[in-house]
């Protein structure tokens, strides 16, 4: 097998057996990347020098005898929206093409205390808003298994990059669906933790309620790894949450026996294409022979998810935006006469379409007189949908679902019809609105070879059950063996 | 005289910032004065992906303020976001609180000629306030300085109780002495840490509905705020006696015209579009700490007013002013203290130091001696070193340059003359200058006496010890 198509914990026996140096994987990483980033156009900065002479630096220290941890060297890539301190963070936005951040993220601090080695900034739609990449200012990321197709998003290039071998793993961040549902798209697998499992400082905010930041991986073992590094309460973060140190490895444990699983009735319905629903379907039913115990039930308020999701996502991202304004950093227009043009121009031309529309739409719905409409009946039927979740988990371990209501679509098929677009999130947004962990791996293709994801969700900080659920199918059809994107 | 057929009716947001440390959001320092943007961090300069993290302290001082205010505290509370663009405020939203404020329904009473007059104040709220922009000389632009985004602030809010620009005074002057009791504010109003929205509106006595109001934004001086009230006031009544229309506006009162002036821009009705903070967790106090902060409250102006007038026998008028400023009371308190003279103190605060803090228009806390000079001084009178004219000299040399008022009299040889001969060397000198005077005596007119002394006092630079002044000329006269 070549070096790119191992997962982390194999390079890291290769390291452990002196089979292979930093060196030697690095430079395996970036030829990779040279070779396939003009198809695949997952990355908007590569950081080839610099990964190149810190995997000569970490050589150097290994074989004057020196000590390193067991994660040094290994390469990562990152979404371009978690801050990294002297390399530009630009949210693929025209608005912050030149912002080199003067610190790094906490989880980037934590990536770097490991010695892990950045390969770049990966692609997204602009500020992560949207579901197909096709939103960033930058470039189309392709979707690896078919060129012509959207690798979903808006961790697109996280989740093309991991599945095109381009990086071993990535980090990502999903607001509503943003890792899981290019994780599926893609053939990779993706988790979005609990909100407050890991710290959001340094993200640049979409909806500061609901982003969360998570992993993209080629398994579940990888994928229990990269949790193990990035999780923790964070004194710069109030919303983080202590829970204690906790070794996600230790979970994958395959046995399901036992295991009680609500299936939603409401997550199959209309607007799930049949290939896919008969595909989640089918594998539920492994489950069962497994031994696990399986249940249809109604999530009724989940329909109201998405409208939701929508006002409450909006609202945030009206206000989080509101910084960029042209006055301290980002994108100044050369076009005004006074302030309100200042403004109104650096923001007119610094943000791109659909960025602009959901702060209008959030603008709106914090409107006096529309206020209790929206933003207030959206905060009560969150609410709702929390409290049917928590009722749900008081009978299930796990709720399984679709990630994606289809497999990956071609470009330009839906980027001009916002709605369309927004349904792409249908199955994933209520995890986010409920705060709750979400996890998307691969468990099929369709009939155009295209990958087909499965949510696992679990109850808050249940991130355990989570992984050692989706590790015990993830071992029996054994997807990265029999399927793999032609490129 | 139309005036008298008007009421007046005024509500006031004032504005301390707090003296804690640190920023609301951030470790940055709060303190004045620094070189533009050097008190700043990524956080308080909004760049992208920082968050706030709550200052604890900032949560104590404004429990502190309501209790000291009469206020309930709220058990559950939030941080809110006032969205609006100003290129001094960073993140193109303040974090303050909306609907659920630290501290409400509280009061303060202020006396006033008539009598004791309760004031409500509706809230107290924390928040955060912003930066500042400064013209650019050079470069004609207009210069961003964030070093004073992020100093907490907590807003007190009044009810609409006050009826005239002397209660508005009397308000004010009891707040900011309540705030520098209870140590959570400097008020130093011309540094700007203590400022005042106004909101002025009139109605015809008897009359139920408030009137109109307009609002002037960011006093910070007692005599503007005065003035303007003033101002505003009968510039809103002779518009309603001409048959016109208030508009409900902020103003600009320019004080050397002493008028407000309409902004113009016409603010079509702010949308502040407020909502919770994402980013930062309720704020949920328990019992015990609340009960913690009242038991460490300092003892209250009120309080020492009274003991005051017990203790000390100070008069109601000595016993209010001198606890109308921590500084003047402690000042009161500790001098007394080491000169074991009181009465002596309260003279010197109540007079001499009164009257030069208004000539000066200084503020208590700027008073730059310490008490023990005040003590001193007071000793040094009790015990004959130094005659009380003298002491007066020593008190605008304690302003001019405080020192030890011993090394005062010593460096200016203000010693008092109490040696006979000497004093008596200096009566001989006046008599004989002065035989009209000697002539006048002794037809009768006791007047001539003080003009002697007067002489003598002239002739010694008042350091002549002036009882033994008078016993001697009287001697000299008699015999």
């Amino acid at each position: 097998m070549e070096i790119v198509e191992l997962t982390v914990h194999e390079l890291k026996e290769k390291i452990k057996n002196k089979e292979l140096t930093i060196s030697q994987i690095v430079q395996a990483y970036i030829e990779r990347i040279e070779e396939k980033e003009k198809d695949v156009e997952a990355f908007i900065t590569i950081q080839k020098e610099e990964a190149l002479q810190k995997a000569k630096e970490i050589d150097e220290k290994t074989s004057n005898g020196g000590d390193i941890g067991d994660l040094a060297g290994i390469p990562i890539g990152i979404k371009d929206n978690i801050c990294t301190k002297g390399i530009r963070t630009t949210c693929a936005s025209k608005m912050l093409e030149n912002f080199i951040a003067p610190y790094n993220a906490t989880v980037m601090e934590k990536i770097n205390e490991k010695e892990m080695i950045s390969l770049g900034k990966l692609n997204m739609d602009e500020f992560a808003m949207g579901s197909s990449t096709e939103y960033s200012y930058f470039k189309k990321t392709k979707n690896p298994w078919d060129l012509s197709k959207i690798p979903g998003g808006s961790s697109g290039g996280s989740a093309a990059a991991v599945a095109a071998n381009m990086v071993p793993w990535a980090l990502g961040t999903d607001t509503g669906g943003s890792i899981r549902q290019p994780a599926s798209l893609c053939g990779v697998v993706g988790l979005k933790p609990t909100y407050g499992l890991v710290s959001r400082y340094g993200v640049v905010a979409f909806a500061s309620s609901l982003d969360q930041v998570g992993v993209l991986t080629k398994d579940v073992q990888d994928c229990s790894e990269l949790l193990n590094i990035i999780a923790g309460k964070d004194e710069k973060d109030t919303t983080s949450v202590d829970v204690g140190k906790k070794d996600y490895t230790t979970s994958l444990k395959k046995d399901v026996k036992g295991l009680k699983i609500g299936v939603p009735k409401e997550f199959f319905a209309e607007g799930i294409n049949a290939e896919v629903k008969e595909k989640i379907l089918a594998t539920i039913e492994e489950y069962k022979k497994m031994g696990a115990e399986v249940e249809e039930f109604s999530l009724d308020v989940a329909q109201y998810a998405l409208a939701t999701y929508y006002i409450v996502a909006c609202a945030e991202a009206s206000s989080n935006l509101g910084r960029f304004d042209g006055i301290r950093y980002g994108y100044r227009t050369k076009n005004f006469k006074d302030l309100k043009e200042l403004y109104k121009n650096s923001r007119s031309e610094g943000f791109g379409a659909e960025v602009k529309r959901r702060i209008i739409l959030g603008t709106y719905v914090l409107s006096s007189g529309y206020y209790d409409a929206y933003y207030k009946k959206a905060q009560q039927v969150r609410t709702l949908v929390m409290n049917e979740f928590d009722k749900a988990f008081e009978k299930y371990d796990v709720i399984i679902t679709p990630t994606s209501p289809t497999t990956a679509f071609k470009i330009g098929e839906k980027s001009n019809n916002p709605l369309e677009m927004y349904l792409s999130d249908i199955c994933t947004v209520s995890i986010n609105i409920a705060g709750l962990p979400g996890i998307s791996i691969p468990v099929g293709v369709d009939k155009d070879n295209m990958p087909i994801g499965m949510q696992i969700i679990a109850n808050k900080f249940q991130e355990e059950t989570i992984l050692n659920v989706a590790y015990a199918m993830e071992q029996k059809l054994k997807f990265r063996e029999n399927y793999k994107p032609n490129i | 005289m139309t005036r008298n057929y008007y009421e007046v009716i005024i509500g006031l947001e004032v504005h301390a910032e707090l003296s804690t440390k640190t920023k609301i959001f951030c470790s940055c320092k709060t303190a004045f004065g620094g070189a533009p943007n050097t008190q700043t961090c990524p956080i308080c300069m909004a760049m992208p992906g920082t968050l706030p993290v709550l200052n604890e302290k900032v949560v104590e001082y404004a429990v502190k303020a309501g209790l000291a205010t009469n206020c309930k505290i709220s058990r559950d509370s939030k941080n809110d976001r006032k969205n609006y663009f100003y290129p001094d405020l960073p993140k193109a939203y303040q974090i303050s609180q909306f609907d659920k404020p630290l501290c409400y329904e509280g009061y303060i009473d202020i006396d006033m000629p008539e009598g004791k007059k309760k004031i409500g104040l509706t809230r107290i709220h924390i928040e955060e306030d912003s930066g500042k922009l400064n013209h650019d000389d050079l470069g004609g632009g207009t210069l961003v300085d964030l070093n004073r985004a992020g100093v907490p602030l907590i807003e007190i809010v009044s009810e609409p109780d006050l009826r005239s620009a002397e209660e508005v005074e009397q308000y004010l002057r009891k707040l900011k002495s309540i705030l520098e009791y209870i140590e959570v504010s400097d008020c130093k109003m011309q540094e700007g840490s203590l400022r005042a929205d106004v909101n002025v509106s009139v109605r015809k006595k008897g009359e139920t509905k408030f009137g109109t109001r307009t609002e002037m934004k960011n006093m910070n001086s007692f005599r503007s705020i005065i003035r303007a009230i003033e101002y505003e006031a009968q510039r809103q009544i002779d518009v309603i006696e001409d048959g016109g229309q208030i508009y409900q506006e902020t103003l600009r009162w320019d004080d050397v015209s002493g008028k407000t002036f309409s902004m113009r821009e016409k603010e079509d009705a702010q949308d502040y579009r407020y909502f919770p903070d994402p980013d930062l967790v309720a704020i949920k106090l328990s019992e015990e700490y609340i009960e913690n902060i009242k038991n460490s409250l300092p003892e209250l102006p009120e309080s020492r007013k009274k003991r005051y007038l017990e203790e000390y026998k100070l008069s109601e008028k000595d016993a209010k002013l001198i606890t109308s400023s921590k500084y003047l009371s402690n000042l009161f308190e500790e001098a007394s203290k080491i000169s074991g003279n009181s009465k002596a103190v309260n003279n010197w605060i109540i007079s001499d130091i009164s009257r030069i803090l208004n000539e000066t228009e200084t503020e208590p806390n700027e008073i730059p001696f310490d008490s023990k000079q005040l003590a001193k001084l007071v000793m040094l009178i009790d015990n004959g070193t130094i005659s009380s004219s003298i002491g007066k000299k020593v008190l605008e040399e304690l302003f001019e340059n405080p020192r030890d008022p011993e090394k005062i009299i010593e460096e200016k040889g203000w010693i008092q003359i109490s040696d006979e001969s000497a004093i008596k060397e200096v009566v001989n000198k006046i008599l004989e200058a002065n035989p009209q005077s000697i002539a006048d005596y002794k037809a009768g007119k006791d007047r001539a006496l003080g003009f002697l002394v007067g002489q003598a006092m002239k002739e010694t630079k008042g350091k002549a010890n002036p009882q033994l002044l008078n016993k001697m000329f009287l001697e000299q006269l008699n015999n």
